[in-house]
C-alpha cells in the first residue's frame, strides 16, 4: 500500500519535566488515491502528526508507514521525492530573498532534474501563475500568488503524497476558495494522495473523504464525510465540534435573516 | 508646444526597465531589486555624504603619488614644525620636517588597508562561528558561544595589544590582532539571527526537498545574516580604524617612519601645546572617516534591515 498507515504514533517535545506529549497513541490510515482530513481544535495535535511524518519533529515512536516505505529517524531522498508538504502560512515559507525561479530550480536541482528551465515555467503554468511571476520576490506577491508558489515547490519533484498544513488559514475567503480548487484540479489530474489538517469543517467536508477528529493529542473518532454532513457522530466530542461548527452558521443564518 | 514633458531619450524607459514588477530574467530581477535599495539609500543624504566621503578617501589613497606634493617620508630638518599654510606645505611639516599633508594622504592608503582587511576576516569568521553554532546547536553551540564569550570577556584594545606584543609590532600583526578582538559580536548577532531563523516554515521546506545542513546554512542562512552584518561592519568601521590609531599611537601598530594617522598622532602629542596641528590634522581625518563610516552604516541599516522589511 502506498498511502499512509500510522500504528500507536507518539510524539512528543522536551524531556522530563517539560516533556509535552502532543500525540498520544494515534492511529489512521489513509488510502491511496483518497484525501483524509484532519480536524480538531487548536493544540490538539494535527500538524505535530504531519510534522512527525516529514522527519520535522524527531522524537516519536510508534510505526508509520508512507508512499511504501516504512519511516525510521531519517528520512530518505526518494522519501522527499515523493511525500511533499504544503505549509500554513504563505508569508513564512518562501524564503524572504529568494526570487520564485530561485525557490522551484533549487527544489529541482535537489532532485536531480537536469531540465529545469522547462520544468519551472510548467509548474508555474500548473498552479495558475504565468511566466511573468517567474522572477519575482515573495514580497512582490500577494497571499495567494505565494501560496501558489509553496504548492508548485510542493509539486516539483512530483510526489504521490501531498501533506497540507491548513493550505489555506492564512488566506482571506475568495483565495481560500481558488486554492481549494487548484488543490482538486491537481488531485485529479495528478492523481495525489492528500493528507489535509484542518480546523475549518467547511473545507475538510469539501476537499476530503474521510476525516479524523482529534482532541487533546488523541484521534477520537474516524468517520466519513458523509456521516460528519449528516451530523452522525459516535462521540460526544465529535458532536460537539460539530455542533459548535454548524451552530455559529445557524446563529450567523437566524441573524441575517432577522 | 515645446520640448516640455518630452522625456530624454533612452532614459525613462532604462529607469521603468529598472523599476518594474515583473522582472523577465535572473538578471534583471537582481538588477531591479539592487536599484530599489540604491532609491532608498540615495534619499538619505547623511548616508550620501557618508558615501562620498569615503569615495573620496578611496581615490584619494589610489592616486597618492600623484596628489602629495612632496615625498611622505624626505625629511629636512631646517624646515620642521612649520605652522599651517607656511611656504607651500598647506598643513605645515612635523617634527623631522616631512609634509603633513603628503603623509595624511599616503596614510590613507594604510587605514584604508586596515579596515577592509579586517572588514574580510572579523565578520566572515563570525558569520561561520555564529551560523554553525546557531544551526547545529546542542554541544557545538556551547563550545563555539562559550569562546566566542572568552574574547567578548576582554577588554578590546588590551587583548589586540596582548596579541600585537605576542605576535610583534607591525601593520599585518595589528590587522591580526584587531580581526581577532573584533569577530565576537558578529558571531553573537550571526547566531542570534540564526536562531530565529532556523525554525522558519521556509527552513522546513527546504529540509523537505532533502537539503544538507551546509546548503541550507551557506544559500538560506547566510543571506540573511549577512545584511545586518554588513550594517554592523560599518558601523564597527570607526571603531576598527580608532582601534589601529590606538595600536599606532601606542607604538605597536605601523612602524615609523610610516604616515600611519595613530602613530603621526603619537608623534605630534611630544609638541602639542606648541603645535597643536600636527597631532590634529591626522586627528581631523580619523575623525572625518569614522563619521563617514557611521552615516554610512546608519543609511545602509535603513536599506538592509530584514526587520524593516528591506530587500536587497
Amino acid at each position: 500500500m502506498s498511502g499512509i498507515a500510522i500504528k500507536n504514533l507518539n510524539v512528543w517535545f522536551s524531556e522530563g519535566r517539560d516533556r509535552v506529549d502532543a500525540v498520544k497513541n494515534a492511529t489512521l490510515a489513509v488510502q491511496q488515491g483518497s484525501s483524509f482530513g484532519l480536524v480538531g481544535e487548536s493544540g490538539s495535535g494535527k500538524s505535530t502528526i504531519l510534522r512527525a511524518l516529514t522527519g520535522l519533529v524527531p522524537t516519536w515512536d510508534g510505526h508509520m508507514e508512507a508512499a511504501g516505505e516504512t519511516l525510521g529517524k531519517k528520512r530518505s531522498a526518494s522519501f522527499h521525492k515523493k511525500v511533499q508538504m504544503v505549509f500554513q502560512d504563505p508569508y513564512a515559507s518562501l524564503h524572504p530573498r529568494h526570487s520564485v525561479d530561485q525557490v522551484l530550480s533549487e527544489t529541482l536541482g535537489l532532485h536531480g532534474y537536469k531540465d529545469i528551465e522547462a520544468r519551472v515555467s510548467k509548474l508555474l503554468n500548473d498552479v495558475g501563475l504565468g511566466p511573468s511571476f517567474r522572477f519575482r520576490y515573495p514580497h512582490q506577491l500577494s497571499g495567494g500568488q505565494r501560496q501558489r508558489v509553496a504548492i508548485a515547490r510542493a509539486l516539483a519533484p512530483e510526489p504521490v503524497l501531498l501533506l497540507l498544513d491548513e493550505p489555506t488559514s492564512a488566506l482571506d475567503v475568495s483565495v481560500q476558495a481558488e486554492i481549494l480548487n487548484l488543490l482538486t484540479d491537481l488531485r485529479t489530474e495528478r492523481n495525489l494522495t492528500y493528507l489535509m489538517v484542518s480546523h475549518d469543517l467547511a473545507v475538510v467536508s469539501h476537499m476530503c473523504e474521510r476525516i479524523a477528529v482529534m482532541q487533546n493529542g488523541e484521534v477520537v473518532e474516524l468517520m466519513t464525510v458523509q456521516d460528519m454532513r449528516a451530523a452522525k457522530p459516535k462521540q460526544s466530542y465529535t458532536r460537539h465540534l460539530l455542533e459548535s461548527a454548524l451552530g455559529y452558521k445557524r446563529q450567523e443564518f437566524r441573524e441575517a435573516g432577522d | 508646444m515645446t520640448a516640455v514633458g518630452i522625456p530624454e531619450p533612452g532614459k525613462p524607459g532604462w529607469r521603468q526597465w529598472l523599476l518594474t514588477d515583473t522582472p523577465t530574467s535572473r538578471r534583471h530581477a537582481r538588477a531591479a531589486s539592487l536599484y530599489q535599495s540604491w532609491l532608498t539609500l540615495k534619499s538619505n543624504k547623511l548616508a550620501m555624504i557618508g558615501l562620498g566621503i569615503l569615495v573620496f578617501l578611496a581615490l584619494v589613497a589610489l592616486f597618492a603619488p600623484i596628489l602629495s606634493p612632496y615625498d611622505p617620508f624626505a625629511q629636512d630638518l631646517g624646515n620642521r614644525l612649520q605652522p599651517l599654510g607656511a611656504d607651500g606645505h598647506l598643513l605645515g611639516t612635523d617634527s623631522l620636517g616631512r609634509d603633513i599633508l603628503s603623509r595624511l594622504i599616503h596614510g590613507s592608503r594604510i587605514t584604508l588597508y586596515i579596515v577592509s582587511l579586517v572588514a574580510l576576516i572579523a565578520p566572515i569568521a563570525g558569520l561561520i562561528v555564529g551560523t554553525v553554532a546557531g544551526y547545529v546547536g546542542g554541544w557545538s553551540d556551547t563550545v563555539l558561544m562559550r569562546i566566542t564569550d572568552i574574547f567578548l570577556a576582554f577588554p578590546r584594545l588590551v587583548l589586540a595589544l596582548a596579541f600585537v606584543a605576542a605576535l610583534g609590532a607591525g601593520i599585518e600583526n595589528a590587522v591580526l590582532a584587531i580581526a581577532l578582538t573584533a569577530w565576537p559580536p558578529y558571531a553573537r548577532i550571526a547566531r542570534a539571527e540564526t536562531l530565529s531563523i532556523r525554525k522558519s516554515d521556509y527552513i522546513s521546506a527546504v529540509k523537505l526537498q532533502g537539503a544538507g545542513p551546509l546548503r541550507i546554512i551557506t544559500k538560506h542562512i547566510w543571506p540573511l545574516c549577512i545584511s545586518s552584518l554588513i550594517v554592523r561592519v560599518t558601523l564597527d568601521m570607526a571603531g576598527i580604524i580608532l582601534a589601529a590609531a590606538g595600536l599606532g599611537f601606542l607604538g605597536l601598530g605601523a612602524q615609523p617612519p610610516s604616515p600611519e594617522w595613530g602613530a603621526m598622532i603619537s608623534e605630534g602629542r611630544k609638541f602639542i601645546l606648541d603645535h597643536w596641528w600636527i597631532a590634529t590634522m591626522p586627528g581631523l581625518a580619523i575623525f572625518t572617516v569614522s563619521l563617514a563610516f557611521n552615516l554610512l552604516g546608519d543609511g545602509l541599516r535603513d536599506v538592509l534591515d530584514p526587520k524593516d522589511g528591506g530587500e536587497l
